[in-house]
């Protein structure tokens, strides 16, 4: 999968958090905000890049505001950003199922 | 540094000045009670002052003094800014400020401390940006927090020695008695600031509801009072009950409620004459009205409710399952008017409610207590004060006092709120030690403290998902990922006092 223009998910409710995808020529950088930087900055961006490059993105300028989110929304809004910068609706739910545990 | 009985680094000089933490009840010793200065009033002599101002000056206030306010009025409160602002433009400097403690309002305390007004503070807690403010290190000298027992302890010995106190007072007469049922911003019971009252040495009553004299019923007399002065108007009385939860319904706190009530029920305790201490949390509150429905179904009647006193508290009275609430402070107009009406429920100190040096405080006498919990850990530690980032946020409050003192105490808390762990490895800051604390209940189930093997048999066949303070802390690390431990820095900025007067922590700055 391949970011083809910039595109985000998510919300800034409580709990949430909005991931914004911008394309990049080589790697993956995160400017993270959050709420509980403090303890779980390092998990949170963790997360985000490796959900990426699951979904086989290799390079994208990442801006994350978080709001507390716990990781299974960190990867549904990470997912649901990727498609939508890249384009993408046809969402292959088993090949997400494998990896996304 | 010398590290304390639960493994606390203090830093010297503090550990020398303050000692450190030994046990619960080690550090109880016989002491010489400290007494004010009195400058007798003779006949035919006003008390009644033009301004502020001129309450200032006859008290003869000066640099590196120490002076006092106390809470009542909460989010309300006009009187500490008022007085402060009038402090600053004199250009009095190097104060050490005693209140009895500091809302979010006292956020134009930062420019004072920035300006040199004000160089050293003891409060039970501190709030939002003053709170982050001291955090970030502002203040040379280290805030002392102490719990509302541990600051009667420490006027009453002359640990904090009030040179002058200024307090606000619902209603008063020229000559100064005071009460705090009548009056245009009605906080109730005066409980805290009667001690200021009692110990400090310059005394001045600060009222927008002037009466004539005397002024009845008197919460502080006439005996205590240097000055009185009357201002436009001394607080918001909607800000007094600002915070005060009402019934939550909210499933998780209903639910941790319900399980609280439960462990209260089923326990030894929960006899006729029992008696209870609930906050003002929506769990809380929750709780209280659980109980309700148990006292009434079972016919058992409490003889006292002891503390923050609710409007909850207040219908159990009116329903008559409780006999008498002795009250410290009220958390709600209602409960303002009920200690105005009813003769049982009664006005009390707070050296009568949580002193660990006076002659027997309530508290002593105290069945259950439920208490709320910022965190607690595997060692049942309750941080009370600093947030899961480090930053002071909280209030010490009557915690460590009421959960030594009580034969079971209950802290209850939601097992995550976000993403940030309630039951951790560590607390960030203990408050409340471990040793004090006897069950933990969250919405999971409860975990009962292995010190207290009277209570696990007591609770064998209780009907609530019963796991180790461990469990607990792998249940809420499951959801919510392993929390990084938080980056302090070298320079105290928080003295964490037992309530005995030693230190049991200390907060870095971050």
């Amino acid at each position: 999968m391949e970011i083809k223009h910039s595109a985000h998910a998510g919300t800034l409710e409580s709990s949430d958090l909005t991931v914004t995808l911008q394309p990049a020529t080589a790697g993956i950088s995160i400017a993270l905000t959050s709420s509980v930087a403090k303890q779980f900055g390092d998990q949170i961006k963790q997360v985000v890049t490796v959900t990426l490059q699951k979904s086989g993105i290799q390079a994208a300028t990442v801006k994350v505001n978080d709001k507390g989110a716990l990781n299974c929304t960190i990867k549904a809004r990470t997912i649901v950003a990727a498609y939508r910068a890249a384009d993408k609706t046809d969402y292959d739910w088993e090949e997400i199922n494998s990896w996304i545990n | 540094m010398v590290e304390n009985k639960l493994g606390r680094q203090i830093p010297e000089p503090y550990a020398s000045q303050y000692g450190v933490y030994t046990g619960e009840f080690t550090h109880i010793k016989h002491y010489q009670r400290a007494a004010a200065k009195v400058q007798p009033v003779k006949p035919r002599q006003p008390k009644l002052m033009q301004s502020i101002h001129d309450a200032i000056v006859a008290t003869g206030l000066k640099d590196g003094m120490t002076i006092s306010f106390h809470h009542h009025f909460r989010e309300g409160d006009y009187v500490m800014n008022m007085v402060m602002a009038e402090i600053a433009k004199m250009g009095i400097k190097n104060l050490s400020l005693a209140p009895s403690s500091i809302s979010n309002v006292h956020a134009p305390l930062i420019d004072y401390i920035k300006s040199g007004v004000v160089t050293n503070i003891t409060s039970s807690g501190l709030r939002d940006k003053l709170g982050a403010a001291i955090s970030n290190g502002i203040m040379a000298n280290p805030v002392v927090i102490r719990s509302h027992g541990g600051r009667a302890r420490a006027i009453a010995s002359g640990d904090i020695h009030i040179d002058v106190a200024f307090l606000g007072a619902p209603s008063a007469d020229e000559y100064g008695n005071i009460n705090g049922v009548n009056g245009k911003a009605t906080c109730g019971s005066l409980g805290y600031a009667k001690i200021d009252a009692k110990y400090a040495d310059k005394v001045v009553a600060i009222t927008d509801t002037l009466v004539p004299y005397p002024n009845t019923p008197i919460a502080i007399p006439q005996t205590d009072v240097d000055y009185v002065v009357q201002v436009d108007a001394i607080g918001d009385p909607k800000g007094i009950a600002k915070g005060a939860a009402r019934f939550t319904k909210d499933p998780k706190e209903l639910l941790i409620a319900q399980y609280a009530a439960q462990v209260i029920t089923a326990s030894d305790y929960f006899k006729p004459g029992f008696s209870f201490q609930t906050g003002s949390g929506g769990s809380s509150l929750a709780v209280t009205r659980y109980l309700k429905q148990a006292m009434e179904k079972q016919n058992v009647h409490a003889s006292f409710a002891l503390g923050g006193i609710t409007s909850a508290m207040v219908s159990l009275m009116r329903a008559g399952l409780v006999d008498n609430l002795l009250d410290v402070q009220d958390f709600d107009h209602p409960s303002a008017e009920s200690l105005a009406e009813d003769p049982h429920h009664y006005e009390i100190d707070a050296e009568m409610y949580a002193s660990p040096l006076s002659k027997g405080s309530v508290i002593n006498q105290l069945d259950v207590a439920v208490l709320s919990a910022l965190e607690v850990d595997t060692k049942y530690n309750v941080n009370v004060i600093t947030g899961s980032d480090g930053v002071i946020r909280g209030a010490s409050g009557g915690h460590s006092d009421t959960a030594a003192a009580c034969k079971m105490s209950l802290v209850i808390a939601p097992l995550i709120r976000g993403r940030i762990p309630t039951i951790v490895d560590d607390v960030n800051t203990v408050v409340t030690p471990g040793a004090s604390v006897d069950v933990v209940v969250t919405e999971v189930g409860i975990a009962i403290n292995p010190k207290r093997q009277d209570l696990m048999a007591m609770f064998k066949d209780l009907n609530v998902p019963q796991f180790t303070i461990q469990e607990l802390r792998d249940k809420a690390y499951a959801v919510t990922g392993t929390p990084a431990k938080i980056h302090y820095g070298d320079r105290p900025v928080a003295l964490i006092e037992y309530r005995d007067g030693t230190l049991i922590d200390v907060v870095n700055h971050v």
